[in-house]
C-alpha cells in the first residue's frame, strides 16, 4: 500500500524538477554557451499541477487523493503546468521571441503539459545579474565579459581584459557591436579584434 | 612512428576529451552550476526562486497585463511614436552607413528605439483595446502623435547625428523624468530605456565634437546639419499636449525639461567648437496630428506589406 502511494507522486516530483532544471539550462541562440540563468534573463520557473486544483502533493493523502494519484500513474505527467518568468536584455533585443520558444519546448519536452511564458520588464535586466561562471564562460568562448558594475555613470574608458591574450591594453572601436549587448574591441597587443559583452 | 596514426592511451584520451562537442542538449540538461538550495520539490507546491538566482528577491511588477486609461494610452502612443519613427528613419541607413561599425551602431540605435516604441505601442494597445501591430501598421498619418524632428530625412551625416543628438538628449531627460511617474507601467519602460538611450547620447555628443572639432568640412557640415534640424526642437518642449496627466504625474513636463536641455547641449556644443543655433521654430502641431509631408513616405514605406497581407505572419 505504502509504496502504491509513493510511486505515483515521486514521479510528478521528479518531472517537476527535470522542468525546472530544463528551463534554466536553456542557451542563449546567440552565445550558446551562456544559459539563460547564467545571463540573468530568467527570473524564476514555477512548476504546479494544472487543472487538478486540490493537489496537497503529501504521499500519505487520504483514499480520495490515493485514487487520483493511482489514475494518473500511467507514466504520463498529463497535469503539470511551467510559469516561467523572463526579462529581455535590451529593449529591442530580437533573441527574446527564440528563448520563449526555446523556454517552451525544453519544458515540454522535460515533461510539462502547459508552459506559460511571461516577459517583465521591470526592474529592468542588468549586467549585474551575469553570474561569475557566465563571466567565465564567456571570456573562454572568446567575448570579453562586461567589466565593472552597472551602477554609477557611463565611463568613457573601461579597462577591458583581452579575452584571448589576456592583456589590458585594448582599444574599444566601436560602442555598438554584433548585437546589441556588445561592443567591439580591439587588443594592442596580439591585434586581435573582440566583442565586448558592454555593462548594462 | 608518428604520434597520429599510434597514438599512447593518453593522448587518445586527451584527443576523445579535447573534441568532445559541448552538446546543445535538450534531453538530459546539465545541471546548472549554481548550487540548488532548496530540496526536491513535491507536486502542487510553489517552488521558491532559487535564492541564488540572481534577481531573486526584487518584486517583480510592471508586466504587460496592466491596462492603461485611455488618456495614458494616448500619452505612451506619443512617446511610442517618436521612437517608432526614429527607429524608421534610422532604418533607412541599414547597409548605407558612411562605415561597418558607423552602420551598424546607428541600427543599433535604431533596434533600441524600436524595443522602447514597441514597448508603450502594446501599453497603448492594452488601453485602446488594439495591438502594437496594428497601431505601427494600420494608422493613418493623422492618428500618429509623433514630433516634426524625428521625421526629418537624414541627409548627410551631419544632419543625421544632429537629429539623433537632439533626439537623444530629449529622450535621456524625459526618460529620467518618467522614473518617477505615478504611472508604474511607464516608470518601468523608462528604468529599460534610459539606460540605452544613454549610450545613444553618448555616440551622437563623440560624434558631434569629432566633427565639430574636425577639419572645415565636418565643421561646416556638422552646423548646418544643427541649423537644419533647430527649428524643430521647441515642439518637443510644448506641455500642450498632456497638461491634465502632468497634473496627475503619469507625465512629465517637456517645458521644465527645456534648461538642462539647452545647457548639456551648450556644452557639448561649445566643445565641438560649434554655435548654438539662432533659428526661428517651425510650427510644430505633430502631437495633434498635424505632420510634416516626410510622414507620410515614411508611413508608405513602414505599413506597405502590412496592408499589403493584412492578418499575415512569418
Amino acid at each position: 500500500m505504502a509504496t502504491e502511494t509513493a510511486a505515483p507522486m515521486t514521479e510528478p516530483a521528479e518531472t517537476a524538477e527535470a522542468i525546472v532544471r530544463a528551463v534554466r539550462a536553456v542557451c542563449d541562440p546567440e552565445i550558446p554557451v551562456l544559459t539563460i540563468e547564467d545571463l540573468g534573463i530568467l527570473r524564476s520557473v514555477e512548476v504546479e499541477a494544472a487543472a487538478e486544483a486540490d493537489e496537497t502533493g503529501e504521499a500519505e493523502g487520504p483514499g480520495e487523493g490515493e485514487a487520483t494519484g493511482e489514475g494518473k500513474a500511467t507514466g504520463e505527467t498529463a497535469g503539470l503546468r511551467a510559469h516561467v518568468v523572463i526579462t529581455p536584455t535590451y529593449s529591442g533585443c530580437p533573441a527574446m521571441e527564440t528563448i520563449r520558444a526555446d523556454v517552451q519546448r525544453a519544458a515540454r519536452a522535460a515533461g510539462a503539459a502547459e508552459v506559460d511564458v511571461e516577459l517583465v520588464f521591470s526592474p529592468a535586466w542588468t549586467t549585474d545579474w551575469m553570474s561569475d561562471e557566465g563571466k567565465a564562460k564567456l571570456s573562454e568562448y572568446g567575448i570579453a565579459p562586461p567589466a565593472g558594475r552597472a551602477a554609477g555613470p557611463i565611463g568613457l574608458s573601461m579597462a577591458v581584459k583581452c579575452p584571448l591574450c589576456h592583456s589590458l591594453n585594448t582599444t574599444g572601436l566601436s560602442r555598438f557591436g554584433s548585437t546589441a549587448c556588445k561592443a567591439l574591441y580591439r587588443c594592442s597587443d596580439c591585434l586581435e579584434p573582440f566583442d565586448y559583452f558592454k555593462v548594462h | 612512428m608518428s604520434t597520429e596514426t599510434n597514438p599512447t592511451p593518453e593522448t587518445a584520451a586527451a584527443q576523445a576529451a579535447g573534441h568532445a562537442p559541448q552538446a546543445y542538449e535538450t534531453v538530459e540538461p546539465t545541471p546548472p552550476v549554481q548550487p540548488a538550495a532548496r530540496g526536491m520539490p513535491t507536486v502542487g507546491d510553489e517552488l521558491e526562486v532559487d535564492p541564488l538566482l540572481p534577481g531573486a528577491g526584487v518584486p517583480l511588477t510592471a508586466t504587460i497585463t496592466s491596462v492603461p486609461s485611455e488618456d495614458v494610452a494616448g500619452y505612451a502612443l506619443m512617446l511610442g511614436d517618436d521612437a517608432l519613427i526614429t527607429a524608421q528613419r534610422l532604418g533607412e541607413l541599414v547597409a548605407k552607413g558612411p562605415e561597418l561599425e558607423e552602420d551598424i551602431a546607428l541600427t543599433n540605435i535604431a533596434l533600441d528605439q524600436l524595443g522602447a516604441a514597441r514597448m508603450f505601442l502594446q501599453y497603448a494597445g492594452r488601453g485602446l483595446d488594439t495591438t502594437e501591430d496594428e497601431l505601427a501598421y494600420f494608422r493613418d498619418e493623422a492618428e500618429f502623435r509623433s514630433c516634426a524632428l524625428v521625421e526629418q530625412p537624414n541627409g548627410d551625416f551631419g544632419q543625421t547625428i544632429a537629429k539623433v543628438l537632439l533626439t537623444s538628449l530629449y529622450q535621456q531627460l524625459l526618460y529620467r523624468g518618467l522614473l518617477d511617474s505615478s504611472d508604474e507601467f511607464l516608470a518601468a519602460v523608462a528604468a529599460k530605456s534610459i539606460k540605452e538611450v544613454d549610450y545613444h547620447v553618448e555616440h551622437a555628443s563623440m560624434w558631434t565634437v569629432r566633427l565639430g572639432d574636425g577639419t572645415e568640412e565636418s565643421h561646416r557640415r556638422m552646423q548646418a546639419g544643427l541649423e537644419m534640424m533647430w527649428p524643430y526642437v521647441d515642439e518637443l518642449f510644448d506641455d500642450s499636449p498632456c497638461t491634465d496627466l502632468i497634473d496627475s504625474g503619469v507625465a512629465v513636463s517637456a517645458a521644465g525639461l527645456r534648461e538642462e536641455f539647452d545647457a548639456r547641449l551648450v556644452e557639448i556644443l561649445e566643445t565641438a567648437t560649434l554655435s548654438l543655433p539662432e533659428i526661428p521654430a517651425a510650427r510644430g502641431q505633430g502631437r495633434f496630428g498635424l505632420h510634416s509631408p516626410h510622414l507620410g513616405y515614411i508611413l508608405a514605406e513602414m505599413q506597405v506589406l502590412a496592408r499589403q497581407h493584412p492578418g499575415a505572419t512569418w
